[in-house]
């Protein structure tokens, strides 16, 4: 593993059967990322992008090949293990949100502290911290439904954040959003890459993410077709 | 985490008030049908008891081996003495003395010759003691159509029917003709007090209720009865208590080789309701089986879908890193939570209506009045010690089982999958 790695993936390969074969969603990725990287998979639909986000997520396994996030290796992780990787270090903002309707602004963004058994001082400073950075911190008595896209993704955000993760996985953050609402999130968002040096990667294929992005994997039928760090 | 739960519970109607509606409304049918089809079938059981077999009866042994041909010369003698060591022996029950009797009733006309005639099965109960109960006890009072109910030893009742069929009116009167108990004839006239009408064919042919002491006079059958039926204290049959009471009546005063001596038989015994109680008993099983199994289907599938409709939640859970057991326990909880409430509060409601039907009953006399069948006309249910737990069988274990079943998903599903119909 290379030094300030947090994810390394080495002769990454995933098939699904399908009937009596199979289909291979990944095939020998090779990838590295360091930490405080904001990087972006994108590539078309089909192309793998969400099946390499799972694992590295810890919520599937290779078929092949290794995949070590944070010193721990992904296909050898009990189920106990890996919600343990999940809750402690890694976040995840979804596409559709997912935020629980029937809870408060501040309960969803509370729910991931609850799991870590944090006391409630310590849960209700964490929440207005995460809430203030994502700039939502007046809402917190509504709930998901009296909310715009934008604010449901921003304490998506935020509840992927309160932990203050090591790694945040975005799958398709702004697919539901204008673009205005788009920008502020990923303004948002990269503000938290700087200031806590939390490493993001995406997987997407908006145009608005990608700018945005300091390095970009494109990734075809389940392969890195290239890997580009950009830096203006 | 256990609060942040709960209020989720109490916040998601449809996971918490609409689950429970359905298996309080489940619970409330099971309790209701319990009860109803006890309170039927027992009141048949009743009915039967209050007219014919009593809760116990006794006979003499020779009557009792013939008892369907109605034996009156092999009748129980010096009954006054019997009853009255029978009150002290058990205070908390009531013996009456009942004698069946048949023959002719004629009709005269107004030179004494006979008008109309007809075959009378008739009944002789105590109508005009002071404190006799056997007027309420056969719902004499709620039967009579015309006229009144018999004040003196020599007046009777007799169906409406009948009347009719004989063109007699109250104040008539019709002889009775009939065999004393030592097989000489007897020809009694009486004086017709009133008409009744009990909503059950065969005693609306041709029935008569006669005052006890008048048929005794009639039938030569002084400080004689053909039966004494013993009712317990309890308002519906009690087989273990109605046990006892044979077994310790029937040590003290029968005699296997005596056949006049009494013999005790209790209404689970008697020939007729043997059978009936064993169809009773396997009837009740069976359909309140049935409508269990059916509510448990039910009631299971409100927990499957209550289930299945948070696969999004729990696809987040697991994403945020709670571990699939306390997900899946947390949802066990939870059903468990809202069988208890909805099994309480179903419970409750059915026990209601239950309380209600058995105290107002449903009149079905209208609806049964050309009824061949020996069967009461109001129905009322009846709440017996299952009732108070058996809503919980689908009620608690079936929205349970249905959870688990659903949850089982959690685990088999891979959690990827989970995650993906989270994005669904």
């Amino acid at each position: 593993m290379e030094q300030n790695s947090i994810v390394t993936i080495s002769g990454l390969i995933k098939r699904f059967p399908i009937g009596k074969g199979h289909f291979t969603a990944l095939n020998g990725i090779d990838l590295t990322f360091s930490k405080g990287q904001f990087a972006g998979v994108v590539g078309p639909s089909g192309s793998g992008k969400t099946t390499l986000l799972n694992i590295i997520g810890s919520l599937d396994n290779p078929t092949e090949g290794k995949a070590n996030v944070l010193g721990q290796e992904i296909g050898n992780l009990s189920t106990k293990k890996a919600a343990l990787l999940r809750r402690k270090h890694l976040g995840f903002i979804f596409q559709t949100y997912n935020l629980l309707p029937v809870y408060t602004v501040f309960e969803n963004v509370e729910f991931p502290l609850l799991l870590l058994n944090m006391s409630g001082s310590e849960r209700k400073k964490a929440v207005m911290d995460s809430l203030d950075w994502v700039g939502i911190a007046d809402k917190v008595k509504s709930r998901p439904a009296q909310l715009s896209g934008g604010e449901c993704q921003r304490v998506a955000i935020a509840r992927a954040m309160v932990k203050k993760p090591e790694l945040v996985l975005a799958d398709e953050p702004t697919a539901n959003l204008d673009s205005e609402n788009s920008h502020h999130i990923l303004q948002t968002m990269e503000n938290l890459n700087k200031d806590l040096q939390t490493t993001f990667i995406f997987a997407t294929h908006d145009d608005k993410v990608i700018k945005y992005l300091k390095r970009k994997i494109l990734l075809e039928d389940g392969k890195v077709t290239a890997d580009d760090i950009i830096t203006n | 985490m256990i609060r942040f739960l709960f209020k989720g519970l109490l916040r998601d109607r449809n996971r918490s008030l609409l689950p429970i509606l359905v298996v309080t409304a489940g619970v409330t049918l099971t309790v209701f049908l319990h009860c109803y089809i006890t309170g039927i079938l027992g009141d048949m059981i009743e009915f039967s008891a209050k007219y014919t077999s009593g809760h116990v009866k006794i006979m003499t042994r020779a009557y009792a081996e013939n008892k369907n041909q109605v034996p009156n010369d092999l009748a129980l003698l010096e009954v006054n003495d019997l009853i009255s060591n029978l009150q002290k022996d058990y205070p908390t029950m009531e013996f009456v003395q009942r004698i069946n009797f048949g023959g002719l009733l004629d009709s005269p006309d107004e030179n004494g010759e006979t008008k109309k005639q007809g075959i009378v099965a008739g009944i002789a109960v105590d109508l005009i003691s002071e404190n006799s109960k056997e007027i309420d006890r056969i719902n004499i009072r709620k039967s009579l159509r015309k006229g009144r109910l018999p004040e003196e030893p020599n007046e009777v009742l007799i169906s409406d029917e009948f009347a009719d069929k004989l063109e007699v009116e109250p104040g008539g009167t019709v002889t009775l003709i009939t065999s004393t108990m030592y097989g000489g004839m007897s020809i009694q006239n009486f004086t017709i007090a009133g008409t009744i009408e009990f909503g059950v064919q065969m005693m609306d042919r041709s029935g008569m209720i006669a005052d006890i002491s008048g048929i005794q006079n009639a039938m030569d059958m002084n400080n004689v009865c053909g039966e004494i039926l013993g009712f317990l204290d309890s308002p519906n049959y009690d087989d273990i208590k109605a046990m006892n009471v044979e077994n310790t009546f029937n040590d003290k005063y029968s005699d296997p080789n005596d056949e006049f001596s009494p013999v005790m038989t209790r209404l689970k015994n008697d020939s007729i309701m043997s059978g009936y109680f064993d169809y009773v008993d396997s009837f009740v099983g069976i359909i309140v089986t049935v409508f269990i199994l059916a509510m448990s289907i039910v009631l299971w599938n409100t927990g499957l879908i209550g289930g299945l409709r948070r696969y999004g939640e729990v696809g987040v859970r697991l994403a945020i890193g709670e571990e699939k057991g306390h997900i899946y326990r947390s949802m066990i909880y939870e059903a468990i939570l809202i069988g208890i409430v909805g099994s309480f509060l179903g419970t409750l409601v059915g026990l209601g209506f239950s309380y209600w039907l058995q105290e107002a009953g449903i009149n079905v006399g209208d609806i049964m009045k050309n009824s061949k069948m020996m069967m009461p006309s109001v129905f009322r249910a009846h709440i017996t010690t299952p009732a108070y737990y058996i809503g919980f069988i689908p009620g608690l274990f079936s929205v349970t089982l249905g959870t688990m079943l659903s949850g089982i998903g959690i685990y088999k599903r891979k959690t990827a999958q989970l995650f993906k119909e989270l994005e669904t």
